[in-house]
């Protein structure tokens, strides 16, 4: 065990620092939730891929920079610490990226990643289904062989960046006898296919963050499929791996926002007593436990290791983390809460409230805590179906 | 950066793990109690042929050398068997002080305790209570900012009856000299704080272990147990309170492993990260506990059940070297007074290697 950085790692590190510096937008992005937001953050990606920074893990031919998850996990602190945008591609480069590099093929891989890499096209995630959410094998679209394409019919929703991107994965059932989580395709369908219709889905926050994407007889060539066709749930099961920990949840956010809430509780110590410290320390305490055990993860994926089950136990702590931290801070700015960040008396404080609309989010997407609650059980400790 | 542990490092905890889920049996637990005492010298000398009180013990003396990323396996593992034994006080904090404070007087303990002759009792600030004071050889107890060794014969214990007979209490008075003074004025207090935090770090290594033995048992009776026909570890009830317990448990575990590290590398973040360490371990032995009492329903409220045996270890371990509370004091102050900056890339902005 030796948890100091080498060298190289510090000089990264300071590298990186430097260039965040010269590079990030000193005002913050529009939403990428809102149509000029989205081409703000797609530029953004533009200029980060040009400086080698978009994909620091991935090989070098396919837009990244070749480096190990432990710089990756360097970046990602000055990243955050810089205060960069949110990476409007996250469902193609943390989630589906990682899933192409482990079961598809070369021409796939030449084909998605280096434009994935530089947010040429970018990606919403197809799982949810009306009649399968946490029950996602009660998938019901269907993709039926026609020679060299799929046909596909069915609908998805609740696709994340649906409303503006280029391209959605998503699994579809190839088998028509099949049921359950047999008989699905894990399948990439570019989103202007004609018989794909887009209709956006305001979430909480007013933004049109997601949406159902409707398929009439859409038709997708049949090189689009990743892994084996049938294998969907496997191929699946790797993206999810990833969506509930490490690639998505990178721990610096979580420590950003326990810096934040420990400055919010000192600016403020006067007024709410010393109830709420022993309360702001915990949450600190979380987001370093968080960190520790994504070094620790990393650590053991880079000696060989897997992601397995456990990305279950990363989804539960994060998203409570994320909720609780919100949720104190905004009992920390009592009657000033409810403002959202535009209000005159709001005084910089209304990113508080944006911050808590979306963690509330957090114990429901990429899989509810309820359901990774009976993952961990099943799984992890044995317990019975 | 290797947030990992080396194969001997493993080995060795596998190895303790396995001799003890022989040698320390609830059976022999339970006799332990009836003996009213803490201490079985056989199983002590065998511990000791394997190394464990020597540990950290550095080989001139008969020790084995190691630093504390290995220590916190192998006291994983006595918590895991629910010990009885002054193992923290003597292995853990004891040998590591005695060596510090470097006289004659005190390093002529350390082979002793490496070979399993010596047993130590150890006081500090976090408590008036001193623990196994009945069966050490040794005590080292503070007083003022001192630190003084006694014999036996130096003491007078009384029994302060409490709720694990695995972790006796005793009120102990003794006449300080200047025979007897290890230590005074600075280095006395950077031992004693030196000493509070080794033994927070080994019960909070000790309390993951426990919290393990738990869930694994609670998890075992869920799958046992049926009612309504099916065993009640397929209700999502019962899933999602031991899931909990799991995710409390683990996010403990990095969390001691790097104090272990601050600890070996002499960090200035050292107590930080131990009472770190102590509340996030202490608070899954405690869930733990909880939960599995629960599960396990009125068959659990027995004395007969063996699993009181964790469930006490888990509460007397949280309050071993500083209850959370105190714990949770110290890294409010740490945090709220440091002038260091926090957030991303803080973690392990000052670490040296070992």
């Amino acid at each position: 065990m030796d948890l100091s950085y080498t060298p190289e790692q510090s000089a990264f590190r300071a590298e990186a620092r430097a260039w965040l510096e010269a590079h990030v937008p000193n005002e913050p992005l529009a939403s990428f939730d809102t149509p000029e937001g989205f081409e703000a953050h797609r530029a953004w990606e533009r200029t980060l891929h040009d400086g080698g920074y978009a994909m620091v893990p991935w090989p070098v031919e396919y837009g990244g920079r070749g480096a190990d998850l432990l710089t990756w996990l360097i970046f990602e602190e000055e990243y955050y610490q810089a205060g960069a945008p949110g990476r409007v591609n996250q469902n193609g480069i943390f989630l589906l990226g990682p899933t192409i590099m482990e079961f598809g093929t070369d021409a796939q891989k030449a084909r998605f990643l280096p434009k994935m890499a530089s947010s040429e096209e970018v990606w919403a995630q197809g799982w949810s289904e009306p009649n399968a959410g946490s029950d996602m094998a009660n998938i019901q679209s269907t993709a039926v062989r026609d020679g060299d394409h799929y046909v596909i019919n069915g609908q998805k929703t609740w696709a994340s960046r649906g409303a503006y991107a280029h391209w959605l994965f998503g699994m579809f059932r190839t088998d028509a006898e099949s049921e359950r989580h047999r008989g699905l395709s894990f399948i990439l369908v570019p989103l202007d296919t004609p018989g794909v219709t887009v209709r956006p889905i305001e979430k909480l926050n007013h933004k049109a963050a997601f949406a159902e994407v409707f398929f009439d007889d859409a038709r997708v060539p049949c090189e689009h499929l990743l892994g084996d066709e049938g294998a969907g749930w496997s191929v699946a099961m790797a993206t999810a791996g990833f969506e509930r920990g490490l690639m998505l949840r990178s721990p610096a956010r979580f420590q950003q926002t326990a810096a934040r809430l420990v400055a919010l509780y000192q600016e403020n110590e006067a007024e709410v007593g010393p109830a709420v410290r022993e309360r702001v320390v915990d949450c600190w305490m979380r987001a370093e436990a968080y960190t520790l055990e994504t070094y620790r993860t990393v650590s053991r994926l880079l000696a060989g290791g897997k992601i397995g089950a456990e990305a279950s136990l990363n989804k539960i702590f994060w998203s409570e983390l994320d909720l609780a931290m919100h949720e104190l801070a905004l009992e920390i700015l009592g009657v000033r809460a409810e403002l959202l960040p535009g209000a005159p008396s709001a005084g910089g404080v209304g990113d508080w409230l944006d911050g808590y609309i979306f963690a509330l989010s957090g114990p429901i997407y990429a899989g509810t805590n309820e359901i990774q609650r009976n993952v961990i059980a099943e799984r992890l400790l044995g317990l019975p179906r | 950066m290797d947030f990992t542990f080396d194969e001997d490092q493993l080995l060795f905890q596998t190895t303790v793990r396995d001799f003890l889920a022989k040698e320390c049996t609830p059976e022999h637990v339970r006799a332990q109690w009836d003996a009213g005492r803490a201490h079985d010298p056989a199983l002590w000398k065998k511990l000791a042929e394997m190394g464990v009180p020597g540990l950290l013990v550095d080989e001139a003396h008969d020790g084995l050398g190691m630093d504390e990323t290995t220590a916190v396996l192998v006291f994983e593992e006595l918590g895991r068997a629910a010990l009885p034994e002054p193992a923290i006080a003597t292995a853990a904090v004891a040998a590591p002080l005695l060596a510090a404070a470097g006289s004659g007087a005190a390093t002529r303990w350390l082979a002793p305790i490496a070979r399993g002759e010596a047993v130590v009792a150890v006081g500090h600030a976090a408590s008036p209570f001193v623990t196994d004071a009945d069966v050490a050889t040794l005590l080292l107890l503070r007083s003022g900012d001192a630190v003084h060794a006694l014999r036996p014969d130096d003491i007078t214990a009384t029994e302060e009856p409490g709720n694990d007979p695995s972790r006796r209490l005793f009120s102990v008075a003794f006449e300080a000299s200047d025979a007897t003074r290890l230590a005074e004025g600075r280095s006395g207090r950077a031992l004693q704080t030196a000493a509070l935090d080794r033994g927070a770090l080994a019960a909070a290594a000790e309390q993951l272990g426990v919290a393990d033995q738990l869930i694994s048992m609670a998890a075992a009776y869920a799958e046992e147990r049926k009612q309504f026909g099916k065993p009640i570890g397929s209700f999502q009830a019962v899933k999602h309170m031991l899931a909990d317990c799991k995710v409390s448990l683990e996010y403990a575990r990095p969390v001691v492993h790097r104090a272990a590290f601050s600890v070996a590398s002499d960090s200035a973040h050292r107590s930080r990260d131990v009472s770190m360490a102590k509340v996030a371990a202490s608070d899954a032995a405690t869930h733990a506990a909880r939960t599995a009492l629960q599960v396990h329903g009125a068959l659990g409220y027995t004395w007969e059940q063996d699993l009181h045996l964790w469930m006490r270890r888990a509460w007397s371990l949280e309050q071993a070297y500083g209850r959370s509370t105190f714990h949770r004091r110290r890294v409010e102050d740490a945090v709220l007074q440091s002038a260091a900056p926090l957030g991303a890339g803080t973690t392990f902005a000052d670490a040296e290697p070992l």
